[in-house]
């Protein structure tokens, strides 16, 4: 292959245009800020929240914990890179409503295959573009995360009352449970790559395609279960292992995800959850959940390992989190020993990690199969990993006694 | 771990002098230092060449030592201070190869001094090419792919692998002799073939060609808990081939996807791992096929950079100030986010707004040179705009060069298409308008991407700037919409008013009766999660402002905009100097610049922080933005070059007030005719002179006043166009070679004064307030008249001028500040001819030399002069202690003696033909920078500012003269000196014979237009055998021109010592005594406890 060859020009041959029809995004305390239309045209409602991430908006996009959202990047250039099918993290684009500054004209990186508009266009996801995102950031950042809507095509034609008046009578998040719009239906599973060491339940309450990747090239042969699934059913599948995934909607709204971890923690089977995961499993053991103002979202998020002292920069996406002292051991109110919390955020002190001391469960409230988001905390699918194979060595050990 | 208890001194290495490729970043990087170690109690002990940096000001540290930064020389301080470490990581190559200079000498075990910020063995691991590539290698980290041949048919077999175009490089040969690209198999048979012909080891590496490929750079910081953050990545809009220092670059990366950009992380956290950098900061550089995303890593390096700078500007990450703390032992986790409070430094910056940084370049200094940009850095300085979107940061950064023709256009533009193509094609300075220009007239993006390799969505964005630019053309009027689409995307009134054929000024009212106004947005390293403490502020055409109000006095001070040759560090040092006693004194103070590498654009440095370009429309709306409360007690226009001053008129006009000497003053100090009277009046003399706005008028004038004739074109800094005519073919040339740059015309005449030969040139700072006048220092010049006084090496106190002397330029000094109504800082350039005062100019502003009067004498200028500005009088600012009693036209007897010296780049530039260009010096400026030497006696002084500038004069050896026929009397009594302290003499014909004839030895050597054959040895070739050590060659007439080219090139070529006037080679002369006996060093704080002492 020769250079010259290499360096043959990408396609640009799509059109450059910038759209003028415009769109509206209103607030639920009746704030407005007129932009450009952008993806579909429509109304769409959702609560707003902004991400930080400078990269990686495809994966934000088809991330299922951003269901039921109108997600606003702070980042002003969005769509640069195009879109591609491998940085898809599930089968569809998500978020409610979309809002960036500046939309890019054409793709330009050599994986893409198609423009990000395309995208947005066949999800029918109703976008805005142009509007001082910053003046919105703050405003969140403040005010708290709220109910919203974006009108745009006839819907912009709504008078200002009717859209506040719709964006009022949308979902709060606070109290919704959206596990069933993002889960699978039917149950599916990845094979192992590489030696198989077991097999792991996952719940799946929104996982992401990276979670999946990174637990089957642990060993883990993957069974991805529909969230409306049974703790019978569950241990009926004999799993090494056990894990829930991140997801949209307030932990607290989710008993039935409750219960079911409480029965798999009961029967010591070997737990790892993620986010959501994290959430369910601080219930399962007793604590309590709270909204945060306005969550965390983004890729540059230091978390504090309290094991080692080391600082990981993690990606996160939450808006609840768990209440539980971030010092010390504290005792599980239902029954599971001992529980401390791992880490913690070393921006506000929110509980970002808890591990159990008596029984063999874990979660982290970041996402360490990131996509997008740096590696730093790829260790923990390599934790869970000893964590099981140690368990089935012990079974094992126990069994021949 | 916490802060190391067992550190309690710190030496810390500056960069030394400005140069190309290291600038005032380094200035920026070691105040930090300073001010963060003496803040956690260290002991700061400092070492920098360079007296204009704002590091060496004696408040920074416990002992600053502005001493040559030489390994003899360290070892000297350590051992009189005896510090627990040193921190070599934040002054650029030049400290870190002091640092392995002395642990190779065992001078650091001698003293048991550690290295901290980067081990001995760090630094060995990221600067040693071939360690480092294998340590990428084992990490399995991509390389550029080469390997090396003996043999012409072995080249060609490897080139099958390879691929063309291919580099070539000769193993072991200087310079990069030999080295070049092949394109086809034929150019690699000729390069191989002369390669290795040169190669002493008969091999050349062949190495893949990576050109074209997009570049980028991580930011890294890690501590000793091994956590690692990336502070910001940097994407190059020229792509691989073009210097990092030199290209256009944006910050975050804006083409990648978030795999790849994990992938860049991933590989530098290894890398800075396996290096071993535990303590500090690094950066390191990628490349990346866009075809296929294949990466290489180019390169590292272990410390604070250029692009640290950059990066702590762009993201509001203070790089050096962390690497400071994480050198005492700190982690990141443990140091907080200033600009949040509640955050730590244990995080990446995430940015809402683009940062775009551009090269401003000094071509037109070096006619001769290259204009082609390649991997060897050429640009002086450097402006970045931060914006809402890339456009708009793009646009801004153009302006900001304040250089014409740099910004976007659409006036006619005469080259066709192809032809635009052709030229972009090859990356030299403005590359980026060619480009526009090409898209204007109807180049695809795919044309434009063949051509340059830029990436298209880079392309794609002028593409929008030129779409933009045709709406507000064809706008049926200027409404409020067209307005905000244009400022959105960066147009300033100017460009809209020449897309709409009317003024500036008629924009800007057109759109501030409709209301279009920017707001400032901040720069919080979290893009908005957390409220940000810091008002470090930029523009943009959004909805919603952050300027918090305050009720406070306000005082704005104007930066100097991008270094460049004849504005530099210095300027910076006044604004910041300003800023500090305007804040001491109660003000609020708001600075405005848009040069990343400085001291004034650091968050810490005033009460608020403008980051936007310094033209009228955008300072007059940020002062808009800041009149919004408090009360705006005016503008500090005189302390930021010719930048700051050119908006005094505009400013004034807006009805802003203007702080000190007044725009009214400031035009009779530039204005001829004016000037005139002033010196009339108080009767003073100026070389004869007359004014001209073109060709045939300046003939009137010189043959009136007789040549040799100084030419000077008015409000010019650095001398720009500033020549000595000898007669009227010379003018046609200088017309011919001025034509079109807009710099002489009916509204900037040329002045046209009568050269003085052989005169004494003296140069004066002084502040005055209206009736009392303070001078700073008097400074005589070394070489005679008719040399850049930036140029020119200067000593303070004056050693040959008597206190009558003197006493004269004091009073007409006071005569010139009285005239013109200064209220500030006055600088004046005498010279004493024949006895003869006569005045050449005077300038109502902050000089070059401010800096260097404060560090020499202790008079901080700068400080005293913005007080003054505000209300103050001299008699209170001595009464206050702010001035010492006793001016500087009377400096006591015992006092030390400071020399400063120029640095000049003509190593960095060649000639089309791979040539360097001529270093005669001349009344245009050319250097970049400047040392002081400071000792007790001039020759002492003199020999330390030689060997911080160049590293001084070799003890023996050959020394090799030639010179014009007006220069051999005087060269007599130096050459006998220069015989008797045991050096060799060779000469030119001309030159040896009188010689001889004055009982000097002198070996003859041919000219090398006299060479007769091969057997016949030229002077060049004895310079190439290196046998010969020093050089000295005074330019003559016409005919000798060439040879004396040829001689200095080969001198510059060779890094020898090069006397190009009998002056300063006569000082060199007298200070060999005092450089065989050692140095000995003494600290500013020393010095001015003696000062008091003595009063």
């Amino acid at each position: 292959m020769s250079n010259a060859a290499t360096l043959d020009h990408p396609d640009t041959s799509r059109p450059n245009t910038r759209t003028t029809d415009p769109a509206v995004l209103v607030l639920e305390d009746g704030r407005r800020f007129v932009g450009r239309a952008y993806g579909s045209r429509g109304r769409t409602l959702g609560e707003i929240v902004f991400a930080t991430g400078m990269t990686g908006y495809q994966e934000t996009l088809t991330d299922p914990s951003y269901a039921g959202q109108i997600v606003l990047m702070t980042a002003p250039h969005i769509g640069n890179t195009g879109a591609n099918d491998e940085d898809m993290e599930s089968r569809r684009i998500w978020v409610s409503g979309f809002v960036v500054r500046e939309p890019a004209r054409i793709a330009s990186n050599f994986r893409s295959t198609r423009p990000l508009d395309d995208d947005l266009q066949d999800g029918g996801v109703v976008g805005i573009s142009g509007i001082d995102t910053r003046a919105i950031t703050r405003h969140i950042r403040s005010a708290g995360a709220m109910r919203s809507g974006i009108f745009s095509g006839d819907a912009f034609g709504l008078s200002d009352g009717e859209q506040l008046e719709l964006v009022r009578s949308g979902q709060a998040m606070r109290g919704r449970n959206l596990s069933d719009e993002v889960s699978t239906v039917e149950p599916f599973s990845v094979p192992a790559k590489g030696e198989r060491i077991g097999s792991v339940a996952v719940l799946d309450l929104g996982v992401k395609t990276s979670t999946l990747n990174h637990l089957a090239e642990r060993g883990f042969e993957v069974l991805v279960l529909p969230q409306s699934v049974t703790a019978e059913h569950v241990l009926s599948l004999d799993p090494s292992a056990v894990f829930f995934s991140n997801g949209p909607g307030d932990p607290a709204a989710s008993d039935a995800h409750v219960t079911l971890l409480q029965e798999v923690l009961r029967a010591g089977v070997p737990y790892f959850g993620i986010c959501f995961g994290n959430q369910l499993l601080g219930r399962a053991l007793g604590f309590r959940t709270y909204k945060l103002p306005f969550g965390h979202r983004g890729i540059n998020q230091p978390v504090l390992d309290k094991t080692t002292g080391r600082v990981e920069i993690t990606s996160q996406n939450h808006g609840f989190a768990v209440d539980m002292p971030i010092e010390g051991i504290s005792d599980s109110r239902t029954g599971f020993g001992r529980v401390e919390v791992s880490h913690y955020s070393l921006n506000d002190q929110v509980v970002e990690g808890i591990r159990c001391l008596d029984i063999p469960a874990f979660s982290v409230q970041y996402h360490p199969e990131s996509a997008a988001g740096p590696h730093d905390a790829e260790y923990l699918f390599d934790r869970f990993r000893d964590v099981v194979v140690a368990h089935i060595a012990a079974a094992g050990a126990g069994d021949a006694k | 771990m916490p802060k190391r208890d067992d550190i309690n001194s710190v030496l810390v290495i500056g960069s030394g002098p400005i140069v190309i490729g290291q600038a005032c970043e380094f200035d920026y990087s070691g105040t930090q230092a300073c001010r963060v170690l003496r803040a956690e109690g260290v002991r700061v002990i400092l070492v920098n060449s360079n007296p204009a940096t704002i590091m060496t000001d004696p408040d920074f540290a416990d002992a600053t030592y502005i001493e040559p930064i030489t390994p003899e020389i360290l070892e000297t301080i350590i051992a009189k201070e005896r510090p627990d470490a040193i921190l070599p990581t934040l002054g650029g190559q030049t400290a870190l190869n002091a640092a392995i200079q002395l642990h190779e000498r065992g001078i650091l075990e001698k003293y048991e001094v550690e290295l901290i910020g980067a081990s001995f063995d760090a630094i060995q691991k990221g600067e040693d090419r071939q360690i480092f590539k294998q340590l990428v290698q084992d990490l399995g980290g991509g390389v550029a792919r080469s390997h090396i041949a003996h043999t012409v048919d072995e080249a060609v077999a490897f080139a099958e692998d390879l691929g063309y175009p291919l580099v070539v490089r000769p193993s072991f040969t200087m310079g990069g002799l030999g080295s070049g690209f092949a394109y086809t198999e034929e150019e690699l048979r000729r390069i191989v073939g002369d390669g290795l012909h040169h190669s002493p080891t008969t091999e050349v590496l062949l190495e893949e060609s990576i050109l074209g490929w997009k570049e980028y750079e991580l930011e890294m910081m890690r501590d000793t808990a091994d956590n690692t953050v990336v502070v910001c990545s940097i994407e190059n809009v020229d792509p691989v081939g073009v210097h990092t220092g030199d290209s256009i670059t944006v910050a975050p990366a804006l083409t990648l996807t978030d795999r790849e950009y994990q992938k860049l992380r991933d590989l530098s956290i290894d890398i800075i791992r396996a290096v071993g950098v535990d303590t500090g900061g690094c950066n390191i550089q990628f490349a990346i096929n866009p075809a296929d995303g294949r990466i290489i890593v180019i390169e590292m390096n272990p410390r604070v950079s250029r692009s640290s700078a950059l990066a702590s500007k762009a993201t509001g990450f203070p790089i050096a100030k962390i690497a400071a703390k994480l050198a005492l032992g700190y982690r990141l986790d443990e140091i907080p986010n200033d600009i949040t409070g509640v955050t730590p430094a244990s995080f990446e910056p995430t940015l809402d707004y683009v940062v775009v940084k551009v090269p401003r370049f000094a071509f037109e200094k070096f006619p001769a040179a290259d204009p082609r940009l390649t991997t060897t850095m050429k640009s002086v300085g450097e402006a970045m705009a931060i914006g809402r979107n890339y456009a708009s940061a793009l646009q801004k950064a153009l302006r900001s060069l304040e250089k014409r023709g740099s910004s976007f256009h659409w006036g006619a533009e005469t080259r066709s298409l192809e032809e635009l193509l052709l030229v972009a094609a090859v990356p030299t300075d403005g590359r980026i308008v060619t480009v526009q220009q090409a898209l204007r007239k109807g180049a695809t993006i795919e044309q434009v991407f063949e051509s340059t390799k830029i990436d298209p969505w880079f392309i794609d964005q002028i593409v929008l700037i030129n779409e933009i630019a045709a709406e507000i053309a064809a706008a049926e009027r200027l409404d409020t919409d067209i307005l905000r689409t244009a400022k959105d995307h960066g147009f300033s009134d100017a460009q809209i008013g020449e897309l709409r054929g009317f003024g500036e000024a008629d924009v800007r009212k057109v759109r501030h009766i409709l209301g279009v106004r920017p707001v400032f947005k901040t720069v919080d390293t979290c893009a908005g999660e957390f409220p940000a403490l810091t008002p470090y502020h930029y523009s943009s055409y959004d909805q919603e402002t952050e300027v918090v109000p305050s009720d406070r006095r306000k005082v704005v001070i104007l930066g100097s905009g991008p270094n460049r040759i004849g504005q530099g560090v210095e300027f910076d040092y006044s604004c910041v100097h300003a800023s500090f006693a305007l804040s001491e004194a109660g003000y609020e103070t708001i600075m405005i610049n848009c040069n990343p590498e400085t001291v004034s654009t650091d968050y810490d440095t005033s009460d608020r922080l403008y980051f936007e370009p310094l033209t009228l429309e955008d300072v007059l709306e940020v002062i808009h933005a800041e009149s919004q409360s408090g009360e705006l007690v005016g503008v500090v226009v005189q302390l930021g070059g010719q930048t700051a001053l050119g908006l005094a008129k505009g400013l004034e006009a807006a009805g802003i007030p203007i702080l000190g000497t007044s725009p009214a003053a400031i035009d009779l100090a530039e204005e001829r005719g004016l000037f005139s009277g002033i010196l009339d009046q108080a009767g003073l003399l100026a070389p004869r002179n007359g004014v001209a706005t073109d060709f045939a008028g300046a003939v009137v004038v010189a043959e009136e006043i007789g040549y040799p004739v100084l030419v000077r074109p008015s409000y010019v800094l650095g001398g720009r166009g500033m020549e000595i005519i000898y007669d009227s073919a010379s003018l046609a040339d200088y017309f011919t070679r001025m034509a079109g740059q807009g710099i002489i015309g009916p509204s900037h005449p040329l002045l046209v004064d009568r050269f003085l030969d052989d005169a004494i040139e003296i140069d004066v700072d002084a502040i005055f307030d209206g009736t009392e006048l303070y001078i700073g220092g008097v400074m005589e010049h070394i070489e005679e008249a008719g040399i850049h006084s930036g140029d020119s090496s200067c000593t303070l106190p004056p050693v040959t001028l008597g206190r009558a002397e003197i006493d004269r330029v004091r009073e007409a000094t006071l005569g010139i500040a009285r005239g013109i109504g200064v209220r500030g800082l006055l600088n004046v350039q005498f010279a004493i001819g024949a006895g003869v005062l006569y005045v050449l100019e005077a300038n109502p502003r902050a000089s070059r030399t401010v800096p260097f009067v404060a560090k020499a004498l202790g008079i901080t200028l700068a400080k005293a002069a913005s007080l003054i500005m505000v209300g103050k009088t001299i008699a209170e600012l001595k009464a206050e202690g702010k001035l010492p009693l006793i001016d500087g036209s009377r400096v006591p007897m015992e006092s030390p003696v400071a020399v400063k010296e120029a640095v000049l780049p003509f190593n960095r530039f060649r000639t089309p033909a791979g040539l360097v260009v001529d270093s005669v010096l001349g009344p245009e400026m050319r250097s970049t920078g400047e040392v002081m030497g400071i000792d007790r006696d001039f020759p002492r002084a003199f020999a330390k500012s030689q060997l911080a500038a160049y590293g001084g004069i070799p003890l023996s050896g050959t020394v090799f003269v030639s010179v014009s026929d007006r220069d051999k009397r005087a060269i007599i009594l130096p050459m006998l000196r220069m015989q008797q302290l045991g050096y060799e003499i060779a000469a030119t014909e001309g030159t040896a014979e009188v010689l001889q004839r004055n009982g000097i030895r002198a070996r003859i050597v041919t000219k090398f237009s006299e060479k007769s054959g091969a057997d016949d040895v030229s002077i060049v070739e004895l310079i190439r055998r290196e046998e010969v050590q020093i050089v000295i060659n005074t330019p003559g007439g016409r005919t000798a021109r060439a040879d004396g080219y040829e001689i200095r090139a080969a001198a510059v070529a060779g890094d020898l010592p090069l006397f190009t006037t009998i002056a300063e080679l006569s000082a060199a002369v007298a200070s060999i005594d005092a450089i065989r006996g050692g140095f000995e060093v003494t600290s500013l704080q020393e010095y001015a406890t003696t000062r008091t002492n003595a009063l």
